[in-house]
């Protein structure tokens, strides 16, 4: 150990540089690489605006299935949101100390994806231009309206959230600006001071802001969970076969947060490498947060157990023709693919230390976004091909289902929006919460002089002995 | 009401329009059928018709004045409030249906609806090898417990006091939530703007969720149990488009049902009497239809297998109840 060369001051200057860096350049890869986002989400506009005038008939939605592509994707992002919630939230209550550098990328993540997530149904609607009916006429029997609700509770909990950790750093955004001269001073200087809110670093502003945090941690996880279990009620308080479900509500919410906490493991790994963040998420980090997304897992493949097992020993006629269809039939590939390439496979992966070194976990979590996706889909379009009433005499695009280019782009669109305001935020503002890796560096830093100090006590008591 | 175009075979429906004074409207009550050959006719303006009024009166009037009578609808309170003293109830006796779909062709001409979509659709059941085939036609159930109307966040569609499922598509937000929940797939969504040959057909008609047109994108639609066509006494499209009297019509407090054929039951007695059941019953929506099973059949029940293409589907061409 290098302790004696340990210099807590210089320490702490090297991280608040490092984190700062990035939000003072631009470098033509940044350029390239939004200018792709755009041309992404200029293309899924396009798509969307063609969608407008001329209705949804433009995409491969018909009357059996009603719904396609986009209510998929809606359960995805917002699955993808409990990210933030369970990485800063629950780690936080559990103090877990190596959470510190990761919690800011999760809750830009929470809040990116429920923006996203939130406007699919938006997206989906035949009706766009009558949405003020929802305030107007809404029904609070509605399980649509439980769902609005719910998701904007938690997309102003998740802003907080985001928001309140970030005070400090936009100060010394703020101080520091003056210091470094950067392109487009005049805005950030006013963007930093306004998002600061007079931060000074006083003991009563620390004071309230970890108040504030404890009861925000507090609030966000019940709220959290409320808005997973109420996207299931959509599906749950029907009487269709595969939905009408009991177990919907908590087989969603570990679905989210299986799928969310692996989302947490890309962001990681993809702003350590591009902010050279080497030094501050280490494989140690990779290591155990690998060990939460196996937790995850191995829930989360309890929960499909149940889900299928049960009915399917029991073959009841109108949910036995769903499952045939997903275990034998047109979407066996899928579904088994599904299950034990993103569920099972993830298990045994993860299991070993080896599984859990940054390359392995990094694909394996890219594997357990995608299938995440594609079992989004899996519980949505089937049931819809399986009604209580045959299919008969019906024109051939009604008795199939698959995403057309229309749906696809925008949901592409949807998707490059959130690598672009992920790419947008990271380019303005620090994507580890400076103050709070800097706490963890002092915590370390005091354990470390306390161990030593410990230890010396032994030898001049060894010696005395 | 005789007049109405609807029943002419010459029609064209190119030229439907509105009768605009009431007077003559309720003088074409009367005058009936008479006028039909008027209305078919070409209208060259100059061309005079005389015309009776209730009282007795004749009255003169160019041809090119007079158009489709079409009662104006009701206002939208109206139409969410239904019909006082009623609970509607329609019966299919499946003994008697050989599946010619004419039920169908009805309605789809009355709601100038695209072929595609069968608000009223007629479907080959065969439940078991060892039972018999038959034909179901399945309207709308117009539940008492519907599952449609609870998830509805807009309140567009409704249950009204006549026991009549209607949506308002001046409301309808088109999310569709409605059609995840119907287990019967009895809902419709306008997919696209209405084709330009149905609109002309459906011309400038008010639009009303008792006559659920003119339709409009992005909204559902489905079976309405054609309350425009009670409200004037008469039995909604399907019923009286039914040629082999398997369809009743009526009101379950006064216990009475009938069919095309003008023949009115005992609604009581036909349900007792026929081992009455209703589809789906385990689900617990409480349809306001009710189906007398295909014994004795009065006609050749479908081949068994029928309608099978061969082709790997997801479920047989056949139906089966999942009961």
């Amino acid at each position: 150990m290098e302790n004696e060369k340990f210099d807590l001051k210089n320490e702490v200057e090297i991280l608040r540089e490092d984190c700062l860096r990035p939000t003072r350049t631009f470098g033509r890869s940044t350029q390239l690489w939004v200018g792709f986002l755009l041309i992404i989400i200029g293309w899924g506009l396009y798509c969307y605006i063609h969608q407008l005038r001329h209705g949804l008939g433009v995409t491969a939605m018909r009357n059996y299935v009603s719904w396609g592509l986009y209510i998929s994707t809606f359960v995805f992002f917002i699955g993808i949101s409990h990210s933030g919630t369970l990485v800063s939230a629950i780690l936080r209550i559990t103090k877990q100390e190596w959470r510190r550098p990761i919690t800011r990328s999760a809750e830009l993540l929470t809040f990116v994806s429920l923006c996203f997530g939130g406007i699919q149904p938006i997206i989906d609607l035949g009706r766009p231009d009558r949405i003020a009916n929802l305030v107007i006429f809404g029904r609070l029997q509605s399980p649509l309206i439980w769902d609005i609700i719910s998701i904007c509770t938690y997309f102003t909990g998740s802003t907080v959230f985001l928001f309140l950790p970030m005070i400090p750093d936009m100060a010394l955004c703020r101080d520091r600006l003056t210091v470094v001269d950067t392109r487009y001073k005049r805005f950030k200087k006013w963007l930093y001071t306004f998002l600061a809110i007079g931060w000074k670093g006083t003991k009563s502003q620390w004071h309230r802001l970890e108040t504030t945090m404890t009861i925000m941690t507090i609030i966000i996880i019940p709220v959290a969970v409320s808005v997973h279990t109420v996207v299931s009620y959509i599906f749950a308080m029907t009487l269709r076969p595969g939905w009408d479900s009991t177990l919907f509500g908590p087989y969603f919410v570990v679905g989210a947060l299986y799928s969310g906490s692996a989302c947490v493991i890309l962001g990681m790994a993809a702003f350590r490498k591009l902010y050279h963040l080497e030094k501050y998420i280490t494989p140690r980090h990779f290591d155990l947060i690998g060990k939460v997304v196996l937790a995850l897992t191995m829930v989360y493949a309890y929960m499909n157990l149940n889900e299928y097992w049960i009915p399917a020993y029991k073959m009841a006629t109108a949910e036995g023709h769903l499952l045939s269809d997903l275990f034998t039939g047109s979407y066996s590939k899928a579904f088994w693919t599904c299950q034990f390439g993103t569920v099972l496979l993830p298990i045994v992966v993860m299991a070993f230390p080896k599984g859990r070194k940054i390359t392995p976990l990094v694909i394996t979590c890219i594997i357990i976004a995608i299938g995440a996706w594609v079992k989004r889909y899996l519980i949505v379009v089937p049931t819809l091909l399986h009604p209580f009433m045959p299919i008969q005499e019906v024109p051939e695009s009604w008795s199939t289902y698959f995403p057309n280019y229309v749906e696809f782009s925008v949901t592409a669109a949807c998707l490059a929006g959130i690598f672009l305001i992920i790419t947008l935020f990271s380019k303005l503002f620090p994507m580890m919460a400076v103050w709070e890796v800097e706490e963890g560096i002092e915590i370390d830093h005091d354990t470390k002089v306390a161990v030593e100090l410990r230890e010396q006590r032994h030898v001049e008591e060894a010696k005395a002995s | 009401m005789q007049s109405n175009i609807e029943d002419d075979p010459k029609k064209n429906s190119g030229r439907r329009d509105f009768l605009r004074f009431g007077a003559i409207a309720a003088g074409l009550t009367i005058v009936g059928g008479g006028l039909q050959k008027v209305f078919s006719g070409e209208k060259e303006p100059g061309e005079k018709v005389k015309l009776l009024s209730p009282n007795g009166k004749v009255y003169e009037a160019d041809t090119s004045a007079l158009c489709e009578f079409r009662p104006t609808p009701v206002s939208n309170a109206e139409a969410r409030k239904g019909i006082e003293g009623k609970k509607f109830v329609m019966v299919f006796d499946l003994s008697k249906c050989d599946g010619c779909k004419k039920c169908t062709e009805a309605c789809q001409t009355m709601h100038y609806t695209e072929p595609d979509r069968e608000w009223i659709k007629v479907f080959t059941m065969h439940d078991a090898k060892a039972e018999a085939p038959y034909y179901l036609p399945k309207p709308c159930f117009h539940c008492d417990n519907p599952t449609c109307t609870k998830v509805c966040p807009v309140n567009a569609t409704f249950k009204r006091q006549d026991g009549i499922v209607l949506i308002d598509n001046e409301r309808c937000i088109g999310c569709r939530m409605c059609m995840a929940a119907c287990p019967y797939s009895t809902r419709f969504f306008n997919w696209s703007h209405p084709g330009s040959a149905q609109r002309a057909a459906v011309g400038n008609i008010t639009y009303s969720p008792e006559q659920s047109v003119p339709r409009r994108m992005g909204t559902v639609e489905k079976c309405d149990f054609c309350p425009d066509m009670i409200r004037q006494g008469k039995l909604p499209a399907c019923v009286s488009g039914c040629p082999m009297d398997v369809i009743y019509f009526g009101d379950q407090n006064e216990d009475a049902v009938t069919n095309s054929s003008g023949v009115t039951v005992k609604l009581s007695a036909l349900l007792e009497q026929n081992a009455a059941y209703r589809l789906l019953e385990e689900l617990g929506t409480e349809p306001r239809v009710y189906y007398l099973p295909p014994k004795n059949r009065k006609y050749p029940a479908p081949e068994a297998g029928a309608g099978e293409d061969g082709k790997p589907k997801k479920h047989s061409a056949m139906g089966s109840m999942p009961m």
